[in-house]
């Protein structure tokens, strides 16, 4: 099969993707230096509240969602051997989404949408933001569309045989996306753009965040499923062995996606516009997420240690020390199992509906995120680049031990990053402060946290950098004829048995997720326009 | 009428025995028990604070019209800051704006019930008092009301933590929680000035 035009579409994405990545750190790094007051002529609350903005939009936004639609088109023609259905409307959804960056873009860098990737009303940006980011996730709808259907194209062409897992989970997240998305669309369309444009006086800003918390915590697994999926259908290969579950996987993804739903009411605990039983319920659900998370650990896990007592490994962890350290792949996988496991640690104590109050809005939750966000599952997609880049461009990796050198910086950077991070939480600092000016002892102990903040920050773009540069030597490396590797699915450990076919379709899962979200958001969005509200007037910043 | 439940019972049954016949190894059969235990114990503490002992997040959906609240009885401006009750119950009605907190300043006893009414006037604050658990969100529109003891005396300092503006990281006041015996409450509070 000639995936030529496949693999074009899908190295687009990921040039866009990581464009705005590094764009991004290099601010990420500003914002670190800037709030630590360490140098006084960077001391400037505009120029912060804009950068922290933009890195934002580029990081959440940006990287992932063009990340995940080149993974899609890249998954679907190598798992299912067929061209991606209709490709001139996958680049239609490719330009859509580029040109809404670009008009994000513009008032972001110039100061005039300093509102977060989080939007935060009554306070108002310019229109042209709120714009940009529509389109953005209408060229993701695209995305959405054409892996659906492919999807279904390959069913029906192959009755009764088990979609690839690759493809199974791909889907999976574009289902899971276009439910995700619907919430913060709904706040966007009829809340922010007319808002903006003065075409509505007031809105309530308890509706906007209820909506906003419909997308906010389904969005983190549709960025996460990439890197579960290699988790799964990658690692096991590389490291030697086999997939120790395939059925299991597909539970896991279907937990995933049909819970991540209607839970999002974590990021509410401390809202008052919710009541408390709502909450409670939400909070419930959030925990039952944690199950495929947990699920997810054991089986990558056992099908390392398959790989390991494969290579040699003996003795209870022997086979730890088999497995191919210097694969890419492998390493990211465990250095990304590690964070996991501190992140989850962090992220059971934000879900814990009671004790969410001490680190509510505290330092702790960006210092939890960068960690769940930017080292599990960033790292996974540095794998995935590592991987596809050679086979997608046709022409060997510029430097595998500057990739291997590149994950181990990323790691440490993150661990010296994160970690003073979640301690200036647990000490009261607030987050999105552009400055410490308190008038209060409190503050004196958390400038040794803030100083190696920047250092952890100094290591992370160092590792941007590096894999920015491995890639781009690789891209201008001449086009190699006799290079023909090809991605490599990982066999599972047990012979698949027929697969049921509610492992093996969306249909009833996307019934399920209908009801789950009609119980959990449906009365607390009408009780909106039950009750007597009183909107907000617009605000500048 | 009869076709329906059972075209669903039926449904189910064979939903169930396509899930017996996946293969699932023993061993994952055991760390998924476990999964569910560690899952349903936190769960179940969650669930049993709240229930039992009304452990909750602040979540009185009460609205209030945040553009005027200079004219709403309960938070003019003399009204705001610490109030006790008849029944010595003590309120304390605050004001969120860019930036800062009003009352500028407040006298609360330690080791006593205090409950907190939050409004703004104007955008999204939040506000916490480090080293307590007294946090809440301050959305307008709406009044949050939380309920808190603090068990050390000390001047705390109250930060605002959400992005309200530029000025943000400027929005702060503070508080003195006083031991039980040395707190008076403030002579200008109403039900104690009737009382004299």
């Amino acid at each position: 099969m000639n995936d030529a035009a496949e693999k074009k579409l899908a190295l687009s994405h990921f040039w866009v993707a990581f464009a705005a990545f590094i764009l991004a750190c290099f601010m990420g790094e500003y914002q670190v230096l800037e709030r630590s007051g360490f140098i006084p002529a960077l001391d400037s609350a505009p120029v912060y509240f804009a950068s922290v903005s933009t890195h934002g939009v580029l990081m959440a936004f940006v990287l992932t969602t063009f990340f995940i639609m080149g993974f899609g088109y890249t998954v679907a023609a190598a798992s299912l051997k067929q061209p991606v259905w209709n490709k001139p409307l996958a680049w239609l959804g490719f330009w859509v989404a580029l040109v809404g960056v670009v008009l994000a873009a513009i008032p972001l860098l110039a100061g005039k949408a300093s509102v977060l990737y989080t939007f935060y009303p009554p306070i108002v940006a310019h229109a042209a933001f709120y714009i940009g980011a529509t389109l953005l996730v209408v060229g993701s709808w695209a995305w959405c569309a054409i892996m659906l259907m492919t999807f279904n194209q390959w069913k029906k062409t192959n009755p009764g045989q088990a979609v690839p897992l690759a493809m199974f989970a791909t889907a999976m997240n574009a289902l899971l996306w276009l439910w995700t998305s619907a919430g913060v669309a709904l706040e966007v369309l009829f809340q922010l753009i007319p808002f903006s444009l003065g075409w509505i006086d007031t809105i309530d800003p308890g509706l906007a965040r209820t909506l906003f918390a419909w997308t906010l915590h389904p969005i983190v697994y549709f960025w996460l499923i990439p890197a579960y999926t290699a988790f799964y259908v990658f690692v096991p290969k590389q490291a030697g062995g086999f997939l120790f579950s395939d059925e299991m996987a597909r539970i896991a993804f279907i937990v995933l996606a049909v819970f991540a739903l209607p839970i999002g009411f974590h990021h509410l605990y401390m809202d008052p516009e919710q009541a408390q039983g709502w909450k409670l319920l939400h909070g419930i659900g959030t925990f039952v997420v944690a199950l495929p998370t947990l699920v997810t650990g054991f089986t990558v896990i056992a099908s390392l240690e398959i790989a390991g007592r494969l290579r040699g490994g003996k003795g209870l962890f022997g086979w730890i020390l088999t497995l191919p350290w210097d694969n890419t792949m492998v390493l990211s996988v465990i250095l990304s199992l590690l964070m996991l496991i501190f992140g989850g640690f962090g992220g059971i104590v934000n879900a814990s509906y009671a004790m969410n109050a001490m680190i509510h809005n505290t330092a702790w939750v960006p210092g939890h995120f960068h960690l769940i966000f930017g080292g599990t599952t960033i790292i996974m997609y540095f794998a995935i680049a590592y991987y596809l880049w050679p086979i997608l461009a046709g022409k060997p990796l510029f430097s595998k031990p500057m990739a291997l050198t590149q994950l181990w910086l990323w790691f440490i950077g993150m661990v010296i990053l994160t970690t003073p991070w979640h301690i200036l939480g647990l000490l009261g600092q607030p987050r999105r402060i552009s400055s410490v000016v308190y008038n209060n002892l409190l503050t004196l102990a958390w400038k040794p946290y803030e100083l190696a903040m920047i250092f952890g920050g100094l290591v992370l773009l160092g590792s941007a950098c590096l894999f920015i540069y491995n890639l781009v030597k690789t891209q201008l490396n001449p086009v190699s004829e006799d290079f023909a590797e090809t991605i490599e699915f990982a066999g599972t450990h047990h012979a698949p048995a027929p697969m049921p076919e509610y492992l093996n379709s969306l249909g009833l899962w996307n019934k399920v997720i209908a009801v789950l979200m009609a119980i959990s958001f449906g009365f607390p969005i009408l009780q909106f326009f039950f009750m007597k509200t009183f909107g907000s007037s617009a605000w500048g910043y | 009428m009869q076709t329906e439940p059972s075209k669903s019972i039926n449904y189910i049954k064979d939903l169930c025995t396509q899930f017996n016949a996946i293969h699932i190894d023993p061993l994952e059969r055991k760390w998924i028990a476990i999964s569910l235990m560690i899952v349903g114990l936190f769960v179940g503490i969650i669930t049993i604070d709240a229930l039992f002992h009304g452990i909750n997040p602040p979540s009185k959906v009460e609205t209030i019209d945040s553009a005027s609240l200079h004219l709403s009885e309960e938070f003019a401006e003399d009204n705001l800051g610490v109030q006790v009750d008849d029944k010595g119950a003590i309120t304390i009605r605050m004001v969120a704006g860019r930036y800062s907190f009003f009352p500028k300043h407040i006298d609360v006893p330690a080791e006593t019930p205090l409950t907190f009414r939050w409004v703004s006037m104007d955008v999204l604050h939040g506000v916490h008092i480090p080293m307590t658990n007294m946090s809440t969100m301050i959305v307008p529109g709406y009044v949050a009301e939380i309920t808190t003891t603090f068990p050390k005396p000390g001047d705390y300092p109250l930060l605002c933590n959400e992005y309200c503006g530029l000025g943000h990281n400027h929005m702060w006041s503070n508080i003195s929680v006083i031991a039980k015996e040395d707190w008076h409450a403030p002579t200008k509070s109403q039900v104690k000035g009737e009382q004299q």
